[in-house]
């Protein structure tokens, strides 16, 4: 019998402010990004960022909630990797994320229909 | 200081059948930085949660891609099971368990014969695609498709696999064994193999974790990442150790998958052995979801996370897949740094790559 | 099929398929299937291909590089649309970044069905390409041959 290792998962809901020092007591802790969305509901937007330790396969997960306006700070400057999950959420969401290291300005994935992951208002 | 020039690589090209492209900045021909740029099979498939219903997506999901497509579908299944809270049958897990490895093994192999290809070794190649053969008429056998089973269900599986068939998938696997033991030792021996792997594309421990890497390609690297030991479908029930190496080059790459094609061939007697005679295969799910959950699963490529967010209603608000060629790209960006042109066709295939996974 | 005077080469691109048959493709020419005994050769040289065979539907971005593969492939030439995300759009056809079958961008003269397509499908669409080929080249001569006479 293989032994499991499953810790609970954490959701931590965080303010924009404290995302980059988050995220940097994350790294320091030797956790690596494992994955980062948007996510559309209510007229809000959440993005969730998530980190996971290879040694303990701990998964921990900020979770930022914004208005579609609000301005948000890249992580790329402390987790490298990043660039292409921000510029994905940049692309698909139109999330206004400052300073990504290489800000490929929508073309990542080169679609001519603008955010289209957000349900068009007024339309079916 | 050499001439500095860029070569573009992809995206339609001879030695992957998927485009991708890769602008090369090279100095003479050493290799100074690797600029992807990926879309060309952006399907924008996420946003279909819009249109389909949580059940309908299961079709979706195992589209992600071809070659890992039981296991997009599990992956799916299971964060769906875990925002209802409902736990599958016992031998629904086994033989979702059946089916992850029986893929795992024909998508190792499929990538243990495209890396021959790369380096000019058409006749392993061929050998490597003629013991696939034998894995994809199992997976035909016991589910109807060759590559996309569809058998996935949001509570469990639809098909059962019955004990004949499981004597016939046991037998398949000696003979499979046998002949993955002639290609080991030939990936492993064989001079030509050896002077083209050892030593080139080196991703060192730390630039990987740093890198976020994923799967074999961070296991080669020495990292002790394994998603199964997370104890989803049947794994707590059987026995088995992530394979590593710490060498970090294209040889450990090759080292870690082939090793793999025999473990899943180890698990795979492990859960025929253990599977329970249950006659109930699905556990029926009510009303919609409401909530959200996170997924891991290990495919062959590595750790890819599901991501489901339901309000309730059968439209998913989100559903999110992070594949593990997605995680690997920046990893493969350093790797390529400082290495010669020539190499590059073949780097590129030791992450296994898989596009559409990326671009959904 | 009656006896061929030539070896036709194919082309295969990745339009914007799930990668499902991609690997059928290349399935069909190693030796289970073998439509090599067809006389068929995989090349990834549009400038040498006589067949393309193009999986996955047309996506905005990869439209131009499938146009501009066609249009490089020398005549005569032939199109085999493989599974049906090339034929039609398939599972995806509902995506907002998926704009059709293969069909949107360049002619297509057979289509193989199939989610994935069959190694047994695709080589009868292979056979029926080389034959249509046969024919086309024919007419090519022909054609040219009349030119001549006029000018």
């Amino acid at each position: 019998m293989a032994e499991v290792i499953h810790p609970d998962e954490i959701l931590d809901e965080i303010e924009v402010s404290d995302l980059l020092t988050k995220a940097l007591s994350l790294k320091k802790d030797n956790f690596r990004l494992s994955q980062a969305c948007a996510a559309y509901a209510n007229e809000k937007i959440e993005l969730s960022y998530s980190f996971a330790n290879d040694d303990t396969y701990q998964f921990t997960t900020l979770r930022v909630v914004i208005d579609p306006e609000t301005e948000v700070p890249s992580i790329t400057e402390i987790i490298p990797p990043a660039v292409f999950y921000e510029n994905e959420m940049k692309e698909l969401f139109g999330v206004k994320i400052k300073m990504i290291s290489t800000d490929l300005q929508n073309r990542l994935y080169r679609i001519e229909e603008e955010t289209p992951m957000i349900p068009k208002k007024g339309g079916n | 200081m050499g001439k500095r020039s860029v070569i573009p690589y992809g995206p339609q090209h001879p030695v992957l059948p998927e485009p991708i492209h890769i602008d090369l900045v090279v100095e003479d021909e050493t290799v100074i930085e690797a600029i992807p740029s990926v879309g060309f099979i952006h399907r924008g498939l996420e946003g279909l949660a819009e249109k389909r219903d949580f059940n309908q997506m299961t079709y979706i999901a195992e589209r992600v891609c071809g070659i890992c497509s039981f296991q997009h579908g599990m992956g799916y299944c299971e964060a769906v099971e875990r925002v209802f809270g409902v736990e599958v049958p016992n031998r629904a897990k086994y033989l979702r368990t059946i089916w992850a490895e029986l893929g795992r093994m024909h998508s190792h192999l499929l990538w243990l014969g495209l890396l021959a290809d790369g380096f000019g070794y058409e006749n392993l190649f061929y050998q490597c695609w003629r013991v696939r053969e034998k894995v994809l008429d199992l997976q035909e056998m016991t589910s109807g498709g060759r590559l996309i089973f569809s058998v996935n269900c949001v509570g469990g599986v639809l098909k059962d696999i019955p004990q004949e068939k499981l004597d016939i998938i046991l037998k398949t696997l000696d003979e499979v064994e046998e002949e993955c033991k002639i290609i080991k030792d030939t990936f492993f021996q064989d001079y030509t193999v050896q002077s083209r792997l050892q030593g080139v594309g080196i991703l060192t421990k730390e630039q990987a974790h740093d890198l976020g890497c994923a799967g074999p390609f961070a296991r080669a690297s020495g990292i002790r990442t394994d998603m199964r030991k997370l104890g989803y479908a049947a794994y707590p029930d059987l026995d088995f150790e992530p394979i590593i190496s710490t060498a970090g080059d294209s040889f450990a790459r090759c080292y870690i998958r082939t090793m793999e094609v025999f473990q899943s061939i180890d698990l795979l007697r492990q859960a025929i052995a253990k599977i329970p005679n249950e006659t109930d295969l699905v556990t029926p799910v009510k009303g919609n979801p409401n909530g959200e959950a996170f997924m891991r699963v290990e495919q062959p490529r590595g750790e890819a996370v599901y991501y489901v967010k339901a309000n309730g209603s059968p439209n998913l608000d989100r559903f999110r897949v992070r594949t593990p060629t997605f995680a690997n790209l920046p990893g493969l960006c350093e790797m390529l740094k400082n290495t010669k042109l020539a190499d590059v066709g073949l780097l590129v295939i030791t992450i296994d790559p898989c596009v559409s996974c990326t671009e959904r | 099929m009656a006896k061929l005077k030539k070896s036709p080469w194919l082309l295969h691109y990745d339009g914007s398929s799930c990668n499902g048959c991609d690997i059928e493709v290349l399935a069909a020419l190693t030796p289970v299937y073998d439509a090599e005994r067809f006389g068929v050769m995989n090349t990834g040289d549009p400038l040498q291909a006589d067949i393309f065979l193009i999986t996955g539907g047309i996506n905005t971005q990869n439209k131009d590089v499938v146009k501009q593969l066609y249009d490089q492939m020398p005549r005569p030439k032939v199109v085999v649309a493989v599974g049906v995300c090339a034929c039609t759009g398939g599972v995806f056809k509902d995506c907002y970044n998926i704009l059709g079958g293969a069909d949107s961008v360049i002619p297509v003269d057979i289509y193989v069905p199939g989610c994935a397509a069959r190694p047994q499908a695709i080589i009868d669409g292979v056979v029926q390409a080389v034959e249509l080929l046969e024919k086309r080249s024919e007419e090519h001569k022909a054609m040219k041959k009349n030119k001549k006479k006029g000018a």
